[in-house]
């Protein structure tokens, strides 16, 4: 009863935040519909008793990822008659792009009525462990099944941060940095000399 | 209390489900606000003491009330929302934000066994929970359509990123030494910790470097002195609260008291054995866990207000600096010498 | 750097030195007085709100003679005069002062003849509205009544350094 009730209310309000995100005429409110959005779904995780997964969406999507969304988008400068005028001619294009969704859509309900694919179940991996919370449980599988696939892929990432980085840090010559440890190094006796110069003669420094 | 509710009052799962879900969220907020309210006072009392002031002493005895008389002002004055705000999104920075406070508390530990949702992500869960409290700020600082607003909403967002990555490994070596990410759980493995005595992982040495870090992590990413650059007076005027007038203004401010609190429970949960007395001795087991937790609690925000008091505010650059460029490394280090040691002395087997 | 000051960075040593600081100055007395009960002594020069003096038989001591409202360097002072209609002497028929614009140098009540207009002693005057602290001369001359003793006081006391 109650979890029908959760279910609707998740699932209804993620349709409503999916659709506001794309009907959304300020960019800004519709990285704010896809935050709700993500929500919701993280709620339906919780409902799948998939709560490991469920918060590390919040986590990463809503507390990382999103809010470098809204960053960018918030310090865009938009102008809306201009986006306007480049509408028929890439209506085209996005004509094509939606026909092609549409297309994977209907096979893809398609191939879920002719039986969809077993995925992990049928060989004994992927079976769920039993009595394992599923925090454990994507542990014990990510570790030792797919610990290769897991490496691989914080290798990619970290290959594409480099290149960010590469690709965006330039070497500037003209600026004095701040060095805070040689600052915090630096003593009195390092930068003061007592002398007491004789009159008329001056201080070699 | 659910099933308490079904014996006593004969009530389908449902309904006692849902009744007792609404007696213990009222439970912890309402108590919560009025700690809140009291906190401010407490807060303004310490500054002033280590100012030389003498702080509110005007309102009730002792100046106690004053949280309520400037409570009461706020509520009668005018809502003003600017003319060329993003009107929705104003009204529903404040209350994210302090929405997103109340929500944290659902997983702390009161005592063995009183909490309100007993989750085995639980701390995953509050990470989650302080990660979505930049949006108040985001959203106020946006939708003020103002400069200053706009500045520290930026800031905030930037800050909180930052210092989440550090407190996520923090974390990860108290999971790792506790093996349960439930917090009741982790309180209950501080239990005589150290020589079998002393409960509280803040005695290991492995973890009170971890705990220092956390308590500085904390200060940022509540956004109190000396990190409140998003507030920072002297350049941004209040910061995304410049805007804001009367109950918005008011629900900022519980807000971020709610969630100082709540960096202060969680310091206590995690390092500091929560709801446990210090040391693992049954005389000290007649005190009720939830006065030894209220104790720990007051204890970090006096240590809070202590360092608002001392320590001057922090420039940008220099907060990314610490937050990137130490926490961040150190941090790792710890997650690898903390894993590395229970590996070595078979704590996992 | 040194293996010293490695250590002192790494255990905070100054962030424990200053929270030590403020934490012996939190047991300390305070500083500050419990202000609206307690407050701290006036010199007989202190310079607050102006207040129009009289003479003890009730006689007004203000001539018009302008000489406040010429030497006012915020020109906060408007008087006019006319003759009185009972015996036909000088007097004011207005006596402005805008305290929003008075600086409170005391310059009217060095410049004044008969020592009519004066600076008393008392400083609080807040008001709700901007027009109450557009003093007219029944304002000042009930400041005067109210605050007689006082100012006399002072007078006397400053006496003998003039």
């Amino acid at each position: 009863m109650i979890e029908v009730i959760a279910f609707y209310l998740f699932a209804g309000l993620a349709i409503v935040a999916g659709l506001n995100t794309i009907l959304a005429r300020n960019p800004v409110h519709s990285v704010l519909w896809l935050i709700l959005a993500f929500f919701n779904a993280a709620g339906l995780m919780v409902l799948l008793q998939a709560e490991f997964i469920a918060m590390l969406l919040v986590i990463v999507y809503v507390g990382a990822v999103a809010v470098l969304f809204l960053f960018v988008v918030m310090m865009l400068d938009i102008d809306f008659a201009t986006l306007r005028a480049g509408f028929i001619r890439n209506f085209p294009l996005g004509l094509g792009i939606a026909l092609v969704l549409l297309a994977e859509l209907v096979m893809g309900v398609g191939a879920y009525h002719a039986g969809g694919l077993q995925l992990g179940v049928a060989d004994g991996h992927g079976a769920a462990i039993a009595g394992a919370s599923n925090t454990a449980a994507v542990g014990a599988l990510l570790y030792s099944r797919y610990l290769f696939l897991f490496e691989a892929a914080g290798f990619v990432l970290l290959v594409a941060m480099i290149g960010a980085i590469v690709l965006t840090h330039r070497e500037r010559g003209d600026v004095r940095s701040q060095n805070i440890s040689r600052q915090v190094a630096r003593r009195p006796d390092d930068a003061i000399v007592n002398v007491q110069p004789e009159v008329g003669k001056g201080v070699q420094l | 209390m659910t099933a308490f509710f079904q014996s006593v009052f004969g009530w389908s799962y449902e309904l006692a489900w849902f009744l007792s879900t609404i007696a213990g969220i009222l439970l912890i907020a309402l108590p919560l606000m009025l700690g809140v309210a009291m906190i401010i006072y407490v807060d303004r009392k310490i500054w002033a003491a280590m100012a030389l002031r003498r702080g509110p002493n005007v309102v009730g005895p002792l100046g106690i009330l004053q949280s309520f008389a400037d409570g009461l002002k706020v509520f009668l004055q005018e809502t003003i929302v600017p003319t060329a705000a993003n009107k929705s999104i104003f009204v529903i920075g404040p209350i994210v934000t302090f929405t997103v406070t109340l929500l944290a508390w659902a997983v702390i530990p009161f005592n063995s066994g009183a909490i309100l949702a007993d989750i085995n992500v639980g701390l995953l869960y509050v990470l989650a929970i302080s990660s979505l409290g930049v949006y108040g700020t985001i959203m106020a600082g946006w939708a003020s359509n103002s400069k200053y607003p706009f500045f520290s909403a930026m800031r905030a967002s930037a800050q909180m990123i930052s210092y989440e990555v550090s407190i996520g490994f923090i974390l990860i070596c108290v999971v790792l030494w506790a093996g349960s990410f439930n917090l009741g759980t982790i309180v209950e493995a501080q239990r005589g910790h150290v020589f079998g005595i002393i409960n509280g992982f803040v005695a290991n040495p492995l973890l009170f470097p971890m705990w220092v870090m956390f308590l500085i992590s904390g200060m940022a990413e509540t956004q109190r002195a000396p990190f409140d650059l998003t507030e920072a007076e002297s350049e941004l005027v209040a910061g995304y609260q410049t805007e804001y007038s009367s109950m918005a203004f008011a629900l900022f401010w519980l807000g971020e008291y709610g969630n100082v609190l709540l960096m202060c429970a969680l310091n206590a949960t995690l390092f500091w054995g929560g709801y446990l007395p210090p040391l693992d001795i049954p005389v000290l087991y007649l005190v009720p866990g939830v006065v030894w937790l209220l104790l720990k609690i007051f204890f970090f925000f006096f240590i809070f207000s202590w360092v608002k008091a001392t320590v001057p505010r922090y420039r940008y650059d220099q907060l990314m600096r610490l937050g990137w460029k130490v926490f961040l490394p150190v941090s790792l280090l710890f997650v690898v010498l903390v894993s590395g040691y229970l590996m070595y002395t078979g704590h996992f087997a | 750097m040194t293996v010293g000051q490695l250590i002192k960075s790494f255990t905070l040593w100054e962030f424990v030195k200053a929270h030590w600081l403020t934490l012996k100055y939190f047991f300390k007395p305070k500083a500050t007085i419990n202000y609206p009960f307690e407050k701290n002594p006036l010199s007989p020069r202190f310079r607050g709100e102006h207040a129009l003096r009289r003479y003890p038989n009730g006689e007004e001591r203000c001539i018009a003679c302008k000489l406040c409202e010429a030497i006012c360097p915020a020109q906060a002072i408007t008087i006019e005069a006319a003759p009185r209609g009972e015996d036909g002497s000088r007097r004011t028929t207005r006596y402005d002062i805008d305290m929003t614009k008075c600086i409170f140098c005391g310059f009217c009540q060095e410049a004044c003849p008969v020592d009519a207009i004066v600076e008393g002693p008392n400083f609080e005057y807040a008001t709700e509205t901007r027009a109450e602290l557009l003093y007219d001369k029944a304002k000042l001359l009930a400041n005067g009544d109210k605050w007689e003793r006082a100012i006399a006081a002072n007078l006397e006391a400053d006496a003998a350094y003039r």
